[in-house]
């Protein structure tokens, strides 16, 4: 499904990806795990066309198709979604507003009818519960007033309204209590299928106790360094991201 | 660096839908204005006698004025000398009594702009009273409403038919010495609506005006004068649009509004004159003035307006709340992009008792537009318990435009309650990416958080309207982003 090769990418005239390799077939999950700055999030970005991060080598080739050609608003509807660590806040715009338009771009781009008042929202109240949100949340502007963990609940509900092919959440454990914690896993549990992969970009090893990845890759000065399976994921917990860093020394000495 | 901002200063030229000219026969007046332009123009129009000598007295008065300048807008010196003041269709004598006998051709206009007056007729609930550069060509639903006793005409043939109301109430809200364009507009206005509605009767329908601007060099001037009596309720609206054409043309309207006992009248503006090019060459100067009278106790008078249009935009539709318990409203959405200027508010002058007014304004600035709002809200000793509640808010996109804020309060009260908010906003590259992650493009994002914006200001307007006025917004907007 996404295949990444020698990716570079540079913030500001800052090299940050130096060369990212990998691939994700559907009905994978695959963590990327690292230290802050390793890269993570400007990975994250870059994979949804974030301007201001600039590609400098290497290619991203999604769905047989050159993603890093596409507008980010085609990404989007070509089933790239991203599920912000900040969760933006758009006053005036109610959520279910927003979303219907969002949906429907995504349907008429597949060629599909788009869903008129009604429909959407019965659909909406299946997907309520996916992520136990509050209804009233859909009345609401887009994130505006929301909590912290109403913001990542929010994304997550986009997401199983969306049904994106590529999620990628980008730190969606950052700031969430534990109970949160579970509430969001558990809908992005339910969101996994055969046909769909999902990218979890974290800093630290609790979120994926919940969202057990099939794949880990560990994200070091913008490059993988090391991949494993869930394992990997527990020894880093133990040991450190230093000890990455030192094996990985090793290696190259 | 590229970011979102830079999408957002790649202003793309936004064709001006509205540019056509229509080819119909035009009566005009050679440029310029003395007595005899006047005494021409009245002429013309078979006017009664009192309406030159108020013409008159109006134009000797405006020699002795001079051009206000307080207003933070900049343009060249106006030639009032180079201007016409009347153009109109040539048609038989007398005013057109059916649609039949309307050119084909302004008809066609008129559908160009999605008002067909025949549909119109059929269809719609809508009465309207199309003005064609100086005149008012047809008036539909007339016999319909007539049947009310409500009077929807031409200003003209109001003058021929109804003097006795003119002469009661033409100046009685905006004087003919008001100010310099009211002054202007007193002594050469060629046409316009009026409006009146008896005891008790609510309107069962909009009444609408639709203003056009055809001919090149041509001022429009056009009157409006609405009289609600007591118990009465009208709703009102105004649309226009001009051509495009390279020079920049004057539009200098006056409306009176006048609300007895427990009136309402509720006035509603889409304005859409030719803003300009990119370039901020041609468009129109519209420099209007409105001013609704609520005479009446417990009347009521409410302006809308949706402001895309225009050069410069100059106007501050006002309320004077004179009868005890009365309320005024003011709810604006002003829009500038490209080289567009406004200065735009209201005044509410409170001197019943326990009178009330709401200002809800909400600019929106784009391109290397400026947006003033100037507002005053003025409480009066006698005043007692007056209200007024203001919300004044700015929206930028990108970052060459400029919003300024000068609201002005003279408070002569202490049981007076006065309440003023005001915020700045900026559409973020955050917000952009926000949406366009999420399937929707720059243009329609940008849509969205505005009319999320504006919503407020919609709702107070008529439900077809305000799809109108959401549209008409996107198109001027269009461009503003990349």
């Amino acid at each position: 499904m996404l295949k990444i090769r020698g990716l570079r990418a540079s913030v500001g005239g800052k090299e940050i990806l130096k060369g990212v390799d990998m691939a994700v077939n559907a009905g994978e999950v695959h963590a990327i795990m690292g230290p802050n700055g390793s890269g993570k999030s400007t990975l994250a970005h870059v994979l949804a066309g974030r301007e201001g991060y600039v590609v400098t080598g290497g290619e991203v080739v999604y769905e047989g198709k050159n993603l890093l050609e596409l507008a980010p608003e085609l990404r989007a509807r070509e089933g790239v979604f991203l599920a912000f660590q900040y969760p933006v806040e758009i006053p005036g715009v109610s959520n279910t507003y927003f979303l219907k338009a969002s949906l429907n771009e995504i349907r008429k781009h597949r060629g599909l009818e788009e869903l008129d008042a009604v429909d959407f929202l019965s659909l909406v109240r299946q997907k309520l519960k996916i992520v136990d949100i509050d209804q009233d949340l859909l009345n609401r502007p887009v994130n505006a007033g929301f909590s912290g963990g109403e913001k990542k609940r929010n994304e997550i509900f986009q997401m199983a309204v969306l049904e994106p092919r590529l999620a990628i959440l980008d730190e969606t454990d950052s700031g969430l209590d534990i109970d949160a914690l579970r509430t969001i896993a558990g809908g992005v549990n339910k969101l996994r299928s055969s046909d769909k992969a999902i990218m979890v970009v974290t800093h630290y090893q609790r979120l994926l106790h919940y969202i057990v990845p099939d794949f880990v890759h560990v994200l070091l000065d913008g490059r993988i360094v090391k991949s494993g399976g869930k394992e990997l994921a527990l020894e880093l917990e133990e040991k450190g991201y230093d000890w990455v860093q030192e094996e990985v020394g090793a290696q190259s000495r | 660096m590229s970011t979102e901002t830079d999408r957002i200063e790649q202003i793309a030229t936004q064709e001006y839908k509205y540019g056509f000219v229509t080819e119909v026969d035009t009566d005009v007046a050679p440029p310029g204005l003395n007595e005899d332009v006047i005494r021409m123009l009245s002429a013309k129009k078979n006017e009664p006698e009192f309406m030159l000598e108020w013409r008159l007295k109006a134009y000797r008065h405006w020699l002795t004025m001079v051009e206000p300048t307080w207003a933070n807008v900049h343009y060249p010196a106006i030639d009032y000398q180079a201007i016409r003041y009347y153009a109109a269709p040539r048609m038989k004598p007398k005013g057109p009594d059916s649609l039949d006998e309307v050119d084909k051709e302004i008809l066609r206009t008129y559908e160009k702009l999605g008002i067909s007056l025949e549909e119109q007729k059929r269809l719609t609930g809508v009465a309207v009273d199309a003005v064609f550069d100086s005149v008012s060509v047809a008036t539909t639903f007339k016999d319909k409403l007539a049947g009310l006793g409500i009077i929807f005409c031409s200003f003209s043939e109001a003058v021929q038919q109804h003097p006795e109301l003119i002469k009661k109430y033409l100046g009685s809200v905006v004087p003919y010495s008001d100010n310099f364009f009211a002054t202007l507009n007193s002594a050469v206005f060629s046409d316009g609506s009026f409006c009146y509605i008896p005891k008790g009767v609510r309107c069962p329908m909009e009444l609408s005006t639709y203003f056009r601007i055809n001919t090149a060099d041509v001022g429009q001037f056009e009157r409006t004068l609405i009289v609600a009596e007591e118990g009465s309720y009208v709703s009102y609206l105004e649309g226009c649009t001009a051509p495009i054409r390279d020079t920049n043309q004057l539009h200098a309207a006056v409306v009176e509004l006048v609300a007895l006992d427990d009136a309402t009248i509720k006035y509603s503006t889409v304005q859409n004159w030719y803003p300009g090019d990119k370039e901020g060459r041609g468009g129109i100067y519209n420099f209007v003035t409105k001013r609704g009278k609520c005479v009446g106790a417990r009347s009521k008078i409410s302006w809308t307006q949706v402001e895309t249009g225009s050069a410069i935009t100059w106007k501050y539709p006002g309320c004077i709340l004179q009868g005890d318990d009365s309320i005024g409203e003011f709810y604006s959405v002003a829009v500038v992009n490209n080289l567009q200027q406004a200065d735009t508010g209201t005044k509410m002058i409170h001197i019943g008792k326990n009178t009330r007014s709401t200002i809800v304004s909400k600019g929106i600035s784009a391109g290397r537009g400026q947006n003033s709002y100037r507002g005053l809200v003025k409480i009066l000793k006698k005043a007692s318990g007056a209200r007024n509640y203001s919300q004044c808010d700015s929206l930028l996109i990108g970052d060459k435009c400029g919003a300024h804020t000068f609201p002005y309060l003279e408070v002569s009260n202490s049981s007076s309650q006065v309440e003023h908010e005001a915020s700045t906003s900026k559409i973020s590259d955050d917000q952009l990416f926000y949406c366009r992650q999420r399937g929707i493009k720059s243009e329609d994002a940008v849509n969205m958080i505005v009319n999320g914006y504006c919503k407020e200001v919609f709702k107070q307007l008529p439900m077809e309207f305000a799809v109108e006025a959401q549209k008409l917004l996107g198109v001027s907007l269009e461009g503003s982003v990349g």
